[in-house]
């Protein structure tokens, strides 16, 4: 947690055709940081994600990861970052301990017993030790989104990019998955990007956010999450946190 | 950087030394070393982790198992990062991965669950049939439309071509022996039979289960992926009648056309060739008149239904009995073209018996 900066988004924008999903996005991650990504539906938060991990070329400017452009990822970035997508993106011809040892396998000379302890260590570390032989078919969406975790896990990256983590969750299990993000960052060091619009989630876990909105084609608000639900005065974040429908102004730009 | 390892033996105690990260690509060049030391130990061992920077979860894992291996070890000089590390993965790893408990596989058990599952099938199938005049409202009458279509209207080109050709290949091929009796215009009543009995109504069987039974297999086998079946049956809807009874009447319609116009087609490519070794098209019409009857054409067209029925069937039923994940599906669609053509050339037999005992 050296304060080093791990993610540097320059000036990016996206617009497919004529249509402007945000411009002018400037932010940067700390390590050690549990960064989130929030605003609305449609607001192009998990637009930016997906140029972070380098699945979408900006149209403008360029998101330095780690310090490499991701507009060129390559394997060698893409192993020292971790993504767990909305609902656990897992192979379903594959059980949990072989979803979590694929990454170990393509990437590392590990005998085969080694990968197997490995990434039994790594669904321990998401409390799925139990379901390691059950197919994705046989868990529940909180069991998912954890291997999903424990396979993002798999490298040992530095980072790791969560898509929506408490969405379709029950409240019990998403406060888990949130504790396990706080666990996680607490033991391993790992700093985390979290796209979410949950509010308790947020309000967890986030230590800085940056708020995106669709009708302002950019970041409306940045800073702790908290400090934003209970000092912020502009109407679209505090709409946001009141869980209220938005005022008439912003109404009619829609 | 890469990580040295060294092990020394002090009196009864083998301590292993490693210098340098503990990461994953160390753990990867010292993992079968690390526990060969350790598992010909013979005893407790020490880790001296003195000279060990850094340390990541793959790395702790090493040292765990090591400890595992050793029945025991001794933590030497690791710093309060790497032991707060350790004794996280050493609780993961306490929960050891429950073995996978898989039944032995038994080829007749799951044969005669196969039969026992496609004789229900059946059965439910028959059940709709009785039911349907009180449940209209669950046969869409425009889905019985578009199947045929596509079952049956699409599938015109192939049927055509394909009949043309086996025509004419078989009209070539009979006409070798043949000639050498100067019996060249029976090649008229070979062909005709043949396509007429046998192989019109078998080929159009065949292209139906590869067109249309593999699509069913895979249009149900998505919908029962998506749960939009449990949907549909929740909705109190019965799932054969609004899925199956619509491809099975659209396949009982269209076969016999089928098998009728690729028997036409076959006819025609018989003509050609017979043009070409001397015969006039009104001789081969006149030949092809005497050698076939009505009972013939009637008795292929009857077949042709009951194949177009056990293909549908047979693709419905691997669909909607599809299993859950991204096999599923395709798993389904092979079965329903393998199961289709099989259950084709069984019915077939059965029919060749029951027609000869018939005297038909």
């Amino acid at each position: 947690m050296s304060g080093e900066t791990l993610i540097e988004a320059d000036d990016v924008g996206q617009h497919f055709g004529d249509h402007v999903v945000f411009e002018h996005v400037r932010f940067s991650v700390q390590a050690g940081e549990i960064f989130v990504i929030l605003g609305g539906s449609g607001c192009g938060k998990s637009t930016l994600m997906r140029q972070m991990i380098g699945l979408l070329r900006p149209t403008a400017g360029r998101v330095l990861v780690l310090g490499h452009d991701m507009r060129e990822a390559d394997a060698g970035v893409l192993r020292r970052i971790g993504v767990m997508f909305q609902g656990g993106a897992l192979f379903g011809s594959k059980t949990l301990l072989e979803n979590v040892m694929l990454p170990l396998e393509m990437h590392t000379d590990l005998p085969r017993e080694a990968r197997e302890d490995i990434a039994a260590v790594k669904l321990g570390l998401v409390g799925l030790a139990d379901a390691a032989n059950l197919q994705p078919a046989e868990i529940s969406g909180g069991m998912a989104k954890r291997c999903g975790i424990a396979r993002a896990l798999a490298l040992d990256p530095p980072l790791l990019f969560l898509d929506e983590p408490a969405a379709g969750l029950d409240p019990v299990t998403s406060a888990g998955l949130d504790q396990l993000i706080l666990d996680l960052r607490a033991q391993l060091g790992i700093s985390f990007v979290v796209v979410s619009h949950e509010l308790t989630s947020i309000l967890t876990i986030g230590d800085r956010c940056i708020m995106l909105d669709r009708d302002a084609h950019g970041i409306i608000a940045t800073g702790n999450p908290r400090t934003l639900r209970d000092g912020s005065d502009d109407p679209r974040v505090v709409a946001f946190f009141r869980r209220s429908a938005p005022a008439h102004g912003a109404a009619r730009n829609e | 950087m890469t990580t040295a390892f060294s092990s020394a033996r002090q009196g009864g105690l083998l301590t292993l030394r490693f210098d340098g990260p503990l990461d994953l690509t160390a753990t990867a060049s010292l993992w079968n070393r690390t526990l060969a030391a350790a598992r010909g130990a013979g005893g407790r061992i020490a880790l001296d982790l003195g000279a060990v920077p850094r340390c990541d979860t793959a790395g702790a894992t090493l040292l765990a198992a090591a400890e595992t291996a050793a029945g025991g070890a001794a933590i030497v000089g690791a710093n309060a990062e790497i032991m707060a590390l350790l004794d996280r993965v050493r609780e993961a790893r306490k929960v050891a991965a429950a073995p996978a408990e898989q039944a032995p596989y038994n080829p007749i058990a799951g044969a005669a669950q196969a039969t026992l599952d496609a004789v229900a099938f059946l059965g439910e199938v028959v059940v709709a049939v009785a039911r349907a005049p009180a449940r209209r409202r669950m046969f869409v009458f425009d889905d019985l439309l578009a199947f045929t279509d596509k079952a049956g209207v699409q599938a015109i080109p192939l049927v055509l071509l394909l009949g043309f050709l086996m025509g004419l290949i078989l009209a070539f091929q009979s006409s070798i022996p043949l000639r050498r009796f100067g019996a060249e215009i029976y090649v008229v009543n070979l062909v005709t039979i043949s396509l007429v009995r046998e192989l019109g109504p078998l080929l159009a069987a065949v292209i139906l289960a590869g067109r249309t039974g593999s699509a069913f297999a895979a249009e149900l086998g998505t919908m029962v992926v998506n749960d939009e079946v449990a949907a549909i049956t929740t909705m109190g809807i019965d799932p054969v009648t609004m899925l199956v009874l619509p491809r099975l009447s659209a396949t009982l319609l269209v076969m016999p056309g089928l098998a009728l116009l690729l028997e036409m087609a076959g006819l025609a490519g018989m003509t050609l060739v017979m043009g070409t070794l001397g015969f006039p098209p009104t001789a081969v019409v006149h030949q092809t008149v005497l050698s076939v009857r009505l009972t013939d054409l009637l008795g292929g067209l009857f077949k042709a239904s009951m194949f177009g029925a056990a293909v549908s069937i047979i693709g419905c039923r691997t669909g909607l009995g599809a299993g859950l994940g991204p096999r599923a599906v395709g798993d389904a669609a092979t079965a329903a073209v393998v199961g289709g053509i099989f259950a084709t050339i069984v019915l077939d037999g059965v029919f060749t018996v029951l027609f000869y005992r018939l005297n038909l």
